[in-house]
């Protein structure tokens, strides 16, 4: 036996060797898909370093450029590589702070409904009983309508609610609000389930005969041995919960023109279809799908990787 | 049978209930009717009036009974916007939608079913690739953006079938229908597979997954080794077993074609309840909002109610089961 010991290898030579980065290096839908997604975020986060315009700075928009062609058609103007809408913006940069605010929305309403999901979950599965019974029937009738048709709904009420001038201001939190709250139930139930599972085990009849409170068991024993799966979940609705936002922005009652999201800006484009001017809309449109879709697909895949059954 | 039928519609009462509850405190506490309905000026004896004749002085539960009794009688109080009574309003809207929703079904049904059988059946031959891959783009693409680009190709570059409304109706006393008249049906074209797409897709790819789980169980290799024909197979012995969970599917998804029905009437202005619906919400036209809610959870809960029932119908081995856990639910 030779003498040298081997070094234990780091953490992150460690994570380079596990199963997971193997199937993930194994599967070219994955990494195109992560790709997308990194370009997606990377553009949108750092959208006013990159984008090649600022479409909020009014001083810098010249009438005179509207409508302009993308750069590869007859007339184009290669300062606006996807060409410009009526107000002589810039789409791409268009595209990007857009995907900004979509990103922005989409991540914080799937956090939210994570936050209520997961507290939900946990006080129906430990305690159980009459308190399980309402908090579940709730969500198996919310689970019968689609979410979109609740988001609408609640947006409708609560800028019902506020008073005009909170409610112009805050549009952008009513929409988190109303999608994050369309889909709470899926992680509820979730989160009810494992965590039955989990309250019968003996580590948990321990940390009771010690007198920890209900809250401290909840949160600091079981929440960590049930998130897995929801995260997982997280992650398919995330597409989900940005389609959502734009659909709501296209149907004119999501975010106003002033903070414009994919959505918004593929509804404004809506109006010079007939004009002739696709640009306006197409590119937007293909911007969001492609997030969706790569989004979705890299969901799918994690699902998957993450499911010993499928190995 | 009957029984479980009644059991079902006990289920059902409780969330109506609660349905019409939140369609009520919308109803009474979002936005102030009476302000609305006043106008600028007014007296307090004008408003005290007012709010007698609404009923709103008196207590909370009389009033949601009141509220609950006249929706039974298809009467939900008069849209802020349009000052008309919204059972009239909806009642006119609801043929637009049904027609919009039924063509969209069957479009789904009609090219989902088979498309799913062909894939399932040949696997890995090339047309079932180029689907499977289409399918991808059409769970992915919102339904607005297939509208606009439906609108795009067919409407603005090649000018095939119009782009907005429902052409020519035809009216029968409450009904109003665009199947009898070219222009009607060629305006339901675009609205229908924009509607359709994605419940096509969906529809598809479960039959496929179905398709594939059915076609290596034992009993089709059975089937097989009796040396019956393909045909028999596929159809007769696979396609049956594969319907349980299709059905379900497409009896949920009614529900989400209806909610998509909104999207899609926006984007071609199509003069039904989801366009309606979304021009309430944009000037919180509560009423509106609330009789919409209402009339939704009636159909949706009618809609489980059959879904139930047709499982039911095709699947035996439910029959036994229920019959063994009756009671433990």
């Amino acid at each position: 036996m030779s003498a040298t010991v081997r070094k234990p290898p780091g953490l992150l030579a460690r994570a380079l060797d596990s199963d997971f980065v193997y199937a993930f290096s194994r599967s070219p839908v994955a990494i195109v898909s992560f790709a997308v997604v990194v370009i997606c975020l990377v553009g949108a986060f750092f959208s006013p370093w990159l984008a090649p315009h600022n479409p909020f700075d009014l001083a810098s928009l010249n009438l005179m450029d509207s409508f302009k062609p993308p750069a590869f058609m007859a007339d184009g103007d290669a300062a606006y590589p996807l060409g410009t809408d009526d107000q002589g913006r810039d789409i791409l940069s268009g595209i990007m702070y857009g995907a900004r605010i979509s990103l922005f929305v989409g991540i914080l309403s799937i956090g939210f409904s994570l936050l209520v999901g997961i507290a939900l979950g946990l006080v129906a599965g430990y305690l159980g009983g009459f308190v399980d019974t309402v908090l579940m029937r709730v969500a198996d009738i919310q689970l019968t309508f689609p979410s979109i048709l609740i988001a609408l709904l609640v947006d409708g009420v609560v800028r019902a609610v506020l008073p005009r001038e909170v409610a112009d201001n805050a549009e952008i939190y009513v929409l988190i609000f109303a999608i994050g709250i369309a889909r709470w139930p899926q992680f509820a139930r979730t989160v009810r389930g494992s965590t039955m599972v989990e309250r019968g085990k003996e580590y948990i009849m321990a940390a009771r005969v010690i007198g920890l409170s209900s809250p401290r068991i909840m949160l600091s024993h079981i929440m960590p041995n049930v998130l897995g799966p929801v995260l997982v979940i997280a992650t398919l609705n995330l597409g989900l919960a940005i389609l959502d936002e734009a659909t709501l922005s296209f149907l004119g009652v999501g975010l106003p023109p002033t903070q414009p999201s994919l959505g918004t800006l593929i509804r404004i484009g809506n109006d010079f279809l007939f004009s002739g001017e696709w640009w306006i809309t197409v590119f937007p449109g293909i911007a969001l799908a492609m997030m969706v879709l790569s989004i979705n697909l890299l969901g799918d895949w994690l699902r998957d990787a993450l499911n010993p059954r499928l190995r | 049978m009957i029984g479980f039928i009644l059991s079902r519609l006990l289920q059902a009462i409780p969330v109506l209930i609660v349905v019409g509850f939140i369609s009520f405190a919308m109803f009474a506490f979002v936005g102030d009717p009476v302000t609305i309905m006043l106008g600028q000026d007014y007296t307090e004896a004008q408003r005290v009036r007012l709010v007698h004749e609404l009923g709103l002085d008196q207590p909370f539960f009389v009033q949601y009974a009141k509220f609950m009794w006249k929706a039974l009688h298809g009467e939900f109080g008069v849209s802020y916007r349009l000052a008309r009574p919204v059972g009239g309003l909806i009642l006119e809207r609801l043929p637009a939608t049904t027609e919009l929703a039924a063509v969209a079904a069957v479009f789904a049904l009609v090219i989902g079913l088979p498309l799913g059988v062909y894939t399932g059946i040949r696997r890995t031959s090339f047309l079932s690739r180029v689907v499977m891959i289409f399918s991808l783009l059409g769970v992915s693409l919102p339904t607005f953006l297939i509208g606009i680009l439906l609108i795009l190709v067919f409407a603005v570059l090649l000018g095939w079938l119009p782009s907005f409304g429902r052409g020519d109706v035809v009216h029968f006393s409450h009904w109003s229908t665009g199947f009898l008249t070219l222009s009607g049906l060629k305006a339901l074209v675009l609205p229908a597979i924009t509607l359709g797409l994605f419940q096509m897709t969906l529809i598809m790819r479960l039959v496929r997954a179905e398709m594939l789980e059915v076609l290596r169980s034992d009993y089709i290799k059975f089937a097989r080794a009796r040396g019956l024909s393909q045909r028999a197979i596929n159809f007769g012995h696979a396609l049956k077993n594969t319907l349980v969970p299709v059905i379900t599917i497409v009896g949920l998804q009614i529900g989400g074609l209806l909610a998509f029905s909104i999207v899609t009437e926006t984007v071609f202005q199509w003069p039904g309840m989801g366009l309606l619906l979304v021009q309430s919400i944009s000037v919180a036209d509560i009423p509106v909002m609330s009789a919409y809610l209402l009339l939704i959870a009636v159909v949706f809960v009618a809609i489980n109610l059959i879904v139930d029932l047709l499982y039911y119908a095709v699947d035996p081995r439910l029959r036994m089961v229920r019959r063994a856990s009756a009671g433990s639910r």
